[in-house]
């Protein structure tokens, strides 16, 4: 049954007791390291060269590996069993939101805890593809339609509510969390292609019924952004300038022209790969890639060896969801696709993004270390 | 569990998923290979367009505006000064909300309807991140408001530029004129890369005149801005070359002196100096303070000095065209003996009145009501008492066409040159401007009207000023100028063209007649003479204002002061070796004798009070046929 399993006879390979005890994942959390190393590095030329955002920086992505390793105590039974209760309470907190929200920049996606501000769409993107690993694992594969509906109902409920905030960005990466499952658990050819199809009728939907104003804008922007140089395409414009001016090597860190200038805006934000296409070029780029495509890889493996059909989906599917934050913010920053919020995991400025992203990782390790646990507490 | 829960297949559950996983990972390099290309188009196959943009974003070439010429007068006294001015700008990019912060500032310093409306006008065409300035010219008191709120007034910037002070405030201001904020008409007529970085241009005056020359040159810095448009280092600069300085010929005292002696009065009073035609003096009363203009005039203060009756706003010296009177007829004088029309023997009778063949209606002397001037009246008399029958008759003799001709040489009738924009003509007639300007022929009668400065004749008190000059040189067409060095270099005198090549007795016997008109007993400006230590020579005029019937009397009670005559004076000092020569007018000062000619005194006494004593006296009086009456001297 576990033949397969050759990541795990790497890792128990040199005999790490640690591993056992605390179920750290040591090639995870390696390249985890890298990656929020390389991202610190670029953070600190693109906030302008202050240590204050880099701090900051540190000290979530400090919290968020404390998370992570917190998370990988908990054997991947415990979430399974508990999906319902954690996708129902995310389901309450996002209607909360619609009631007592919070509202900033014309939108209204937090919760006031009183202590800290909360925003239950970053709680959605974890527990959409975990009640919806739960659910299908339990299913007949491939799925049959009414779970494919049942399936789509817990994507599209919160995916709905996370729209009307609005919040296109997060409300993609949580549809398209929860889709992967329903991917990866072998959906039908013909579901497949009636959802692409069903996507391609959608638009038009979209366009008239769902879409804001300044969502709609974005779409043209990306189309023509000379037509409004100034307004909604300056952001667009000045990043393709940035990437492009940057060449093959790079203007040199802190060199960069159009971010130190401030002619980038969001620099330290979403269009931090802007400031690395910039100072270190396409050669930065692609080295970032190969970090970002190792780490999805890597965690595709552990996907591939996990040892219930609820590991492999919910690992496959934040494996798959991070390589769609990566792509949609690589693609909307070099004017491939309209600006939506989606950052560049691990490198971009922001608490909230980096606690959920470790979060998907604690659990990632939890199922990488699955093996180890048989027997001992399950 | 439900029923449809078959039993789960573990084997086909890891295929299936590995499968899919392998599907995802092509779709993975897929979408990568999309991402990657994209980048590759960027930053390799359009890198060089992208440069270009990137440059063009940062670096900018910025005007440096040059520092405009000062104005000196001849003695070294500033008269246009630059000093440092201070601007509140916004930069709306900057400020949160820019109504709040505006009304945040109408409260704290109050900011004028038009400041505003000029602010939103800007606003409109201005580059992101520019300042745009909301309120010119800030007190220290103001800026100290400003400094203490500026945690407040996040978006505001005050910035500081050269601003254009005239220290003599209306001293002088319609001959220096005065720098104002480029309008859109003038917008058009300049070239906008010499005024880049400077708002100011010279709207009247040597201001405008010397435009080019004060200006100077632009300077520019290639500097690298960030995105708000802040300056972040200068990668490259050309200095501005800074205008240069004018000294002109005005002399501050003396023109105080003049400005003083016609306060009070409409008038206008030119002072030149006899041997460069430099403008020692030149006054247009009412004046004003220019710098009212340079910060911008309020539309209440504008209308005040447009609507007042006295026209302050008008340069009475350069533009002001009035009938010359008596002044001309040295000059009339002068051009007969030299052509012969009459001889220094040559004398008539003066009953009072002056008939001409054909025509019933007499031409009045003014001093008719006391039976002329009676037998015996030669031109040193008809000068000297100034009797209008002498002339009528001699004129009418010369004609109209020689007196126009040589009148022009003397500067009458076209503009003098002077270094000023806007200089009027006057009128000096002829056959000819009559025929197209009024389609009549000529007629003798005008000629006699015109033989006494009356009639069609119009001059600008420069021009008298100038004829004046050119009687006291004896002929030299000296051309009246303000500019006296450019930065130190001085600048040639100029002479007219055509000279003036007349006898020297003839000189001689109409400057000893000038030179009585004040000295003798029956002198009409003997009321000056007391206590000269000079001889003056000098001419009185009378403009009339209204046409008075030949039965009515002029009786100034009788009429509106608006209406009464011109008092008018020309004079040249001291005769034996003239220094000064000067034209003036008072407008409604009935007579020339009266208000006119103790101005002139004034001011040439004032001019003269250095001039070395030991060449006051040793004249050789080219004597003229007659006897000049001694000179009254204390």
């Amino acid at each position: 049954m576990y033949k397969y399993d050759f990541v795990r006879q790497l890792n128990t390979k040199g005999g790490d007791r640690r591993q056992n005890v605390l179920h750290i994942d040591f090639t995870l959390l390696l390249i985890l390291l890298i990656l929020c190393m390389t991202g610190l590095f670029v953070l600190y030329s693109a906030s302008e060269q202050s240590m204050y955002y880099v701090k900051r920086q540190a000290t979530f992505m400090l919290t968020g590996f404390t998370g992570m390793l917190i998370v990988a105590q908990f054997p991947v039974r415990f979430w399974e069993r508990w999906a319902g209760l954690f996708y129902g309470s995310a389901l309450l907190a996002l209607i909360a939101v619609l009631f007592f929200g919070v509202e900033a920049k014309g939108a209204t996606r937090w919760l006031n805890l009183g202590f800290a501000r909360f925003q239950p769409s970053e709680l959605a993107k974890i527990a959409v593809p975990m009640m919806v690993s739960a659910y299908l694992s339990r299913r007949i594969i491939p799925p049959k339609f009414k779970h494919v509906a049942g399936a789509l109902l817990i994507v599209g409920i919160p995916a709905l509510l996370i729209i009307r905030q609005p919040d296109l960005g997060t409300s993609i990466l949580v549809f398209a969390s929860g889709f992967f499952v329903l991917f990866l658990a072998g959906l039908r050819k013909r579901y497949l292609a009636g959802a692409f199809l069903g996507s391609l009728a959608a638009v038009p939907l979209l366009w008239f019924y769902v879409m804001r104003d300044y969502q709609k804008q974005r779409v043209l922007t990306l189309l023509s952004p000379e037509d409004d140089k100034f307004g909604a395409g300056w952001n667009i414009i000045q990043s393709t300038t940035a990437i492009g001016s940057g060449g093959l090597s790079g203007k040199g860190w802190t060199e960069g022209t159009q971010s130190q200038l401030n002619f980038l805006p969001e620099s330290h934000t979403d269009f931090i790969i802007a400031v690395l296409a910039e100072e270190f070029g396409l050669l930065g780029v692609i080295g970032l890639c190969a970090i970002y495509l190792l780490l999805v890889g890597y965690c595709m493996i552990i996907a591939i060896s996990a040892q219930s059909q609820f590991a492999r989906l919910m690992a496959g599917s934040i494996s798959l969801t991070f390589f769609i934050y990566m792509f949609v913010n690589m693609s909307m920053v070099s004017g491939l696709l309209p600006v939506v919020g989606v950052p560049l995991p691990l490198v971009s400025y922001g608490g909230s993004a980096i606690v959920t992203l470790f979060f998907g990782f604690g659990i990632l390790m939890a199922i990488s270390s699955e093996p180890k646990r048989i027997g001992t507490w399950r | 569990m439900m029923h449809d829960n078959a039993i789960s297949d573990p084997r086909k559950e890891q295929r299936i998923f590995t499968l899919r996983v392998i599907l995802s990972v092509f779709i993975l390099l897929g979408l990568t290979s999309i991402v990657l290309f994209r980048y590759f188009d960027l930053q390799i196959n359009r890198h060089l367009d992208y440069v270009t943009n990137s440059n063009k974003n940062r670096i900018h070439i910025r005007s440096v505006a040059p520092t405009r010429g000062l104005i000196f007068d001849r003695h070294g006294q500033l008269l246009a000064d630059n000093r440092p001015a201070f601007t509140l700008n916004i930069i709306p990019e900057s400020a949160e909300n820019t109504d709040q912060l505006i009304a945040r500032l109408d409260s704290l310093l109050s900011i004028s309807e038009k400041d505003l409306a000029r602010f939103k006008k800007r606003a409109k065409r201005s580059k992101r991140f520019q300042p745009i300035p909301l309120k010119y010219n800030l007190t220290e008191q103001e800026r100290a408001i400003l400094a203490v709120n500026s945690h407040l007034l996040t978006g505001t910037e005050v910035s500081a530029q050269l601003m254009r002070f005239y220290p003599q405030r209306e001293l002088l201001t319609h001959t220096l004129g005065y720098v104002g904020r480029i309008n859109d008409r003038e917008i058009r007529m300049i070239d906008p890369n010499n005024y880049r970085g400077t708002d100011f241009i010279g709207k009247i005056g040597l201001e405008k005149y010397y435009e080019e020359i004060l200006l100077g040159e632009v300077g520019t810095e290639q500097v690298e801005t960030d995105a708000r448009g802040r300056v972040m280092r200068v990668l490259g600069k050309k200095d501005p070359v800074s205008g240069s300085d004018l000294t002109i010929h005005i002399d501050s005292h003396l023109q105080r002196m003049a400005l003083n002696a016609l306060k009070g009065e409409r008038g206008a009073l030119v002072a030149i100096d006899v041997k460069t035609g430099g403008i020692l003096s030149m006054v247009s009363t009412p004046s004003y303070d220019p710098n009212l203009f340079t910060s911008g005039i309020s539309q209440k203060q504008y209308d005040a000095l447009l609507n007042s009756p006295d026209r302050p706003l008008f340069n009475r010296a350069l533009r002001g065209q009035y009938p010359p009177g008596s002044t001309v007829k040295p000059l009339f004088g002068l051009i007969g003996l030299q052509h012969k029309i009459f001889d220094m023997d040559y004398s008539i009778y003066d009953p009072g009145y002056f008939f001409m063949e054909g025509i019933k209606r007499p031409w009045r002397d003014h001093n008719s009501d006391q039976g002329g001037h009676g037998h015996g009246v030669d031109l040193a008399e008809a000068i000297i008492e100034s009797c209008d029958v002498f002339f009528y008759t001699t004129g009418i003799k010369a004609g109209i066409d020689l007196l126009s001709e040589q009148s022009a040489l003397f500067g009458l009738g076209d503009i003098t040159g002077i270094d000023l924009p806007g200089e009027k003509r006057g009128i000096m007639p002829t056959r000819e401007w009559k025929k197209d300007k009024r389609r009549q022929n000529w007629f003798d009668g005008d000629t006699i009207n015109m033989s006494i400065g009356q009639g069609f004749m119009l001059t600008t008190p420069l021009q008298l000023a100038v004829m004046s000059a050119r009687i006291a040189s004896r002929g030299k067409a000296v051309v009246p100028k303000l500019l006296k060095s450019i930065d130190g270099e001085d600048i040639e005198p100029e002479f007219a063209p055509n000279p003036i090549q007349y006898d020297d007795r003839y000189w001689d016997y109409i400057h000893q007649a000038m030179v009585d008109v004040v000295h003798s007993d029956k002198g009409t400006a003997r009321g000056i003479s007391k206590g000269l230590s000079y001889k003056l020579a000098g001419k009185t005029g009378t403009a009339q204002v209204i046409s008075i019937n030949e039965k009515e009397k002029y009786d100034s009670s009788k009429i509106d002061k608006n209406k009464w005559d011109h008092a008018l004076f020309v004079a040249f000092a001291p005769a034996d070796n003239p220094q000064i020569a000067l034209g003036l007018i008072v407008e409604n000062g009935e007579h020339g004798s009266r208000t006119a000619a103790p101005i002139a005194r004034k001011v040439i006494d004032s001019y003269l009070s250095d001039y070395p004593q030991e060449r006051r006296h040793n004249n050789a009086s080219r004597l003229a046929k007659y006897s000049p009456t001694p000179v009254e001297d204390n």
